[in-house]
């Protein structure tokens, strides 16, 4: 158990929070045919969209309802109305996702209700769905904003049904903010392996994967859970949910389905990927595939190759809550010491770390503790890279963002492949950086004196 | 700040096309906007000021999202990539705290980064709220001894554009004119040469190429006072009134900059662009002839013909490969001709440029050079610029960041010219590093084989049995 560390400084020194419109943002880039529109002024988005752009190295599509400075005083109510019709009439997607910022919510919108007025002024746009949800800056972060999209989608797009189970093969999967496109896409395997058909909400995996298609250009998102299959969840055998910052969300799902559900915190390591592998095994009926009892005998293997390595690890994290929990849980299960751990936010998962406090603040307070005690890897995003620095210790890049890394967006963390790869690149690290003892040269020592040695003596010679 | 402050920036006299309808800032429209808010504007602008410490007043998302993203670098401090915001929570903006933490914000800054000024920006929610931060900023620098420069530059204000005029104006009304240059060092006088002060204005030393071309201002005797703001310090600023002479580098955005230098200083101005061979000579016999040193043009004129010869030479075997592609560009503002003339001391064709958020002036520049019949392009959505590209047969699509995916989604070649860049075009060297990255691109292999199908789609069937 973790103690908590409140925040303690007025100052925010090098965050490592991203906001909750962005998180929102990310949840509804998860929809097929879909785009976000932040309410709120035009920089809100452009920040945004050079984030995910940066990130995921995708063109992105995000709009804004361009509050000005007259707007802002008298009212914006407009700028959403408005908004809403401009996108509909130029790409009629299936859904617009509108989350608040806040400037919106200082100003105080009731974006619920200007939904409403959009539907009574603009009847012919009803085959447009509108995900209104409110998430001001102020509070939270990239992942609480996420998942209240996440409830927010739910709320708006899953019917209140009793039919659960009608589509046999059929498993519902609620994906946290943690997950790249490489681990839906490994999830999604991972359940068909077993004879079931995941519907992923929201499948960044199929949107934000990254890859070429016919389209030279499209307005909207390219890939994504389509609208349809999130209105048949309520038909499914089970729900998935990996994440903890997904409970309510979950919980609002349960209600308006009543599809039995399982709850994981995460799916890094080998007991996450057991207990994901069981359930799996429980709801489809059927024993699990030899290779997957290959792989799992692989990561196993891995496992006691690196152990080595990976024991007593001094490692410094910071990511949001889901993430800090789950890579928290995966290093001290390889027998890593968790040196310091950051969150930007308040979460319930976090009391869970297994080291004594997690800090709630930046990486600036990671970058204290990790010098203070004496870590040997940092884990963090991109924004990590000069703290790595001037400790003089490697980064493995998590979360968001990671602009400076290619492919970093869609690593694979979960299953047991992911795993694996994940405990090569620990113990890569660390043989890297590992320092030899330093040298000592005897008082008697009769050779050239170490001031006179040439690089002849150490190494190439020039022929 | 009043609707009627935010009025005045946009009124710059010194704009040419400032009594027409302003286009390069076009009125915001819901659902169909792009660009950044004048906080960003603020932020791009002074950010490189590499001493001092930026504090973003505000909640998460303005920091949040932006910190250490642009590619502009310092020779020495590193202080201006450190992300720091007061981070504002929901008790700070219903408790009205916001002003308070921002107080203490600041003393936590000078306390633990010891920095040469503290700049704060403000952000919409604060701006809301109405937090004074002219007088927060007035007491910490009472308090604590550190100057504070207050930037009143709320995203709603408006574009981009205005948020750089906006820091010009706080930079003019705070900084500039605070401190006197220091005599220039004994070990930098060569005799025979005259020290000649001269500021730039928008210059933001991206991927460090400005270093191409420092070296020879040193060689002329040109002492760069201040840098606004590529690798500059807190104190150059406050010397900029003492320049013989500014150059405006990049875009009208700071253009109220070298106005208001001239006008309350007596600093004559002009416009220019280091990117090409024929800019970059142009630039600095600009500099000679407003100086007016006979002794300077003359080495002026000397250097130019020597490092002209010098880049024409190494540039030939690159022409022959680059000479006759096509290409489009689409920047905003002065780059939309600045880059032309580069392009075209390569040989290169340019087809069409963006005017979007070009000046009337800009526009009669890109007419001068590439003459009446130049095709501009206004829309900048990623299904235009694709059109544009295919009815003009280009080659290669020149561009900002933000259109790099619209480029590469498509599988044509491309090339970034925005601040997010990785590498330096500038000057007579620049060039060299233009041309490999445009031959890098358009030669490239990977087009070929993106363009074509899979085999099988070509086959169009589910796979042949073997034939021995």
């Amino acid at each position: 158990m973790a103690e908590i560390l409140k925040r303690a400084k007025p100052l925010a020194v090098n965050p490592l929070k991203a906001s909750q419109p962005i998180g929102a943002s990310l949840a509804f880039l998860g929809l097929r045919n879909a785009i976000p529109m932040l309410h709120g002024s035009q920089g809100c988005t452009a920040f945004g969209k050079v984030f995910f752009v940066r990130h995921f190295r995708e063109p992105i599509p995000l709009q804004t309802t361009a509050m000005d400075q007259v707007s802002t005083v008298m009212n914006a109510d407009d700028n959403v109305v408005e908004g809403l019709r401009v996108i509909c009439e130029k790409n009629s997607p299936d859904v617009i996702g509108l989350p608040t910022t806040g400037l919106a919510e200082t100003q105080g919108t009731d974006i619920k209700r200007l939904v409403k007025r959009f539907r009574e002024r603009h009847p012919q746009y009803e085959k447009t769905a509108v995900v209104a949800v409110n998430t001001p800056d102020f509070s939270g972060c990239l992942e609480s904003g996420y998942a209240l999209a996440v409830e927010a989608a739910i709320d708006v797009l899953v019917p209140d049904s009793r039919n659960a189970g009608r589509r046999r093969k059929q498993v519902n999967v609620l994906a946290s903010s943690m997950l790249t496109p490489g681990d839906v896409e490994a999830i999604k395997e991972w359940v068909e392996a077993f004879g079931l058909r995941p519907v992923v909400l929201p499948d960044i995996g199929d949107s934000l994967d990254g890859h070429l298609v016919d389209q030279e250009s499209t307005p909207l998102t390219l890939g994504g859970t389509p609208r349809s299959e999130i209105e048949s969840m309520g038909e499914s055998v089970a729900t998935l949910v990996i994440g903890r910052s997904l409970a309510k969300a979950a919980d609002l799902l349960r209600t308006r389905t009543h599809v039995p559900e399982r709850r994981f915190d995460h799916l890094l390591g080998l007991d996450a990927c057991d207990a994901f592998t069981l359930a799996l095994s429980e709801i489809s009926g059927q024993p699990v595939p030899a290779r997957i009892d290959r792989q799992r005998a692989q990561l196993q293997d891995a496992m006691v190759d690196t152990h080595f390595m990976t024991g007593f690890y001094r490692v410094a994290i910071a990511a949001d809550p889901d993430l800090l929990a789950a890579l928290g849980d995966f290093v001290s299960g390889v027998g890593a010491q968790i040196v310091a751990a950051v969150a930007p936010a308040r979460a319930e998962v976090l009391a869970e770390m297994p080291c004594p406090a997690v800090q709630i603040g930046d990486l600036e307070d990671l970058e204290r503790a990790a010098g203070s005690g004496g870590a040997q890897l940092l884990i963090t995003n991109s924004h990590g890279a000069q703290a790595a620095q001037r400790l003089g210790i490697p980064l493995l890049r998590a979360g968001f963002p990671q602009y400076d890394w290619v492919g970093g967006y869609t690593r694979t963390w979960v299953g047991y492949r992911g795993a694996r790869q994940c405990l090569f690149d620990l113990a890569n690290l660390f043989l890297e950086h590992h320092h030899d003892t330093p040298a000592y040269r005897s008082i008697y020592w009769a050779g050239t004196p170490r001031e006179r040695e040439t690089p002849a003596d150490t190494g190439l010679v020039r022929h | 700040m009043k609707t009627s402050e935010v009025a005045a920036l946009l009124d710059e006299p010194a704009c040419v096309h400032n009594k027409k309808e302003k286009s390069g800032c076009a009125k915001t429209k819901p659902g169909a906007t792009a660009g950044g808010c004048s906080f960003d504007g603020a932020q791009i602008a002074l950010l490189p000021i590499a001493d001092v410490a930026h504090i973003v007043h505000g909640p998460i998302a303005c920091a949040g999202s932006s910190w250490d993203n642009r590619g502009t670098r310092s020779s020495g401090p590193t202080l201006y990539r450190y992300g720091m915001t007061t981070d504002l929570t929901e008790q700070d903006v219903i408790m009205g705290r916001g002003e308070k933490r921002l107080f203490h914000a600041i003393k936590q800054a000078i306390d633990d980064y010891a920095p040469k000024a503290v700049f704060l920006y403000s952000t919409c929610v604060p701006a809301l709220i109405g937090d004074d931060m002219d007088a927060v900023a007035k007491a910490a620098a009472e308090r604590w001894g550190t100057p504070v420069i207050p930037v009143d530059c709320a995203g709603f204000y408006g574009t981009k554009n205005l948020g750089n005029r906006i820091a010009g104006e706080a930079m003019f009304k705070h900084v500039i004119g605070t401190r006197e240059p220091d005599p220039v060092p004994e070990s930098a006088q060569r005799p025979g040469i005259t020290v000649h002060d001269v500021n730039l204005i928008g210059e933001y030393n991206i991927a460090g190429e400005f270093w191409y071309l420092a070296p020879l201002f040193d060689e002329l005797g040109l002492r760069i006072l201040c840098t606004l703001s590529g690798d500059t310090r807190f104190h150059e600023v406050q010397t900029m009134h003492r320049a013989e002479v500014s150059m405006v580098v990049c875009a009208k955005a700071l253009l109220n900059v070298a106005r208001k230098l001239e006008e309350n200083h007596g600093v004559p101005f002009f416009e220019g662009s280091f990117y090409g061979i024929t800019d970059t000579s142009q630039a600095l016999r600009d500099f000679a002839r407003l100086i007016g040193d006979p002794d300077l043009t003359a080495r002026t004129e000397a250097l130019i013909a020597r490092e002209e010869a010098k880049i024409r030479t190494a540039l030939e075997p690159w022409r022959e490969r680059l000479a006759g592609k096509r290409a489009l560009l689409y920047t905003g503002g002065v780059k939309s001709w600045s880059v032309v003339s580069a392009l075209q001391d390569l040989g290169m064709i340019v087809v069409a440029t963006g005017t979007n958020k070009s000046t009337a002036e800009d526009k009669q520049r890109i007419r001068e050079i590439m003459g009446d019949d130049v095709q501009t392009i206004t829309d900048g959505s990623p299904r235009a610029l694709l059109a544009a590209y295919k009815d003009y047969r280009a080659d290669i699509l020149i561009a900002g960041g933000r259109n790099l995916y619209t480029a590469l989604k498509a599988r044509i070649p491309f090339l970034d010219i925005n601040q997010e860049r990785e590498f330096g075009y500038a000057g007579y060297a620049g060039m060299l590093e233009l041309v490999r990255q445009l031959a890098l691109t358009l030669e490239s292999p990977v087009w070929r084989k993106v363009r074509s199908p899979a085999p099988w789609a070509v086959q169009n069937a589910m796979g042949q049995p073997l034939v021995a």
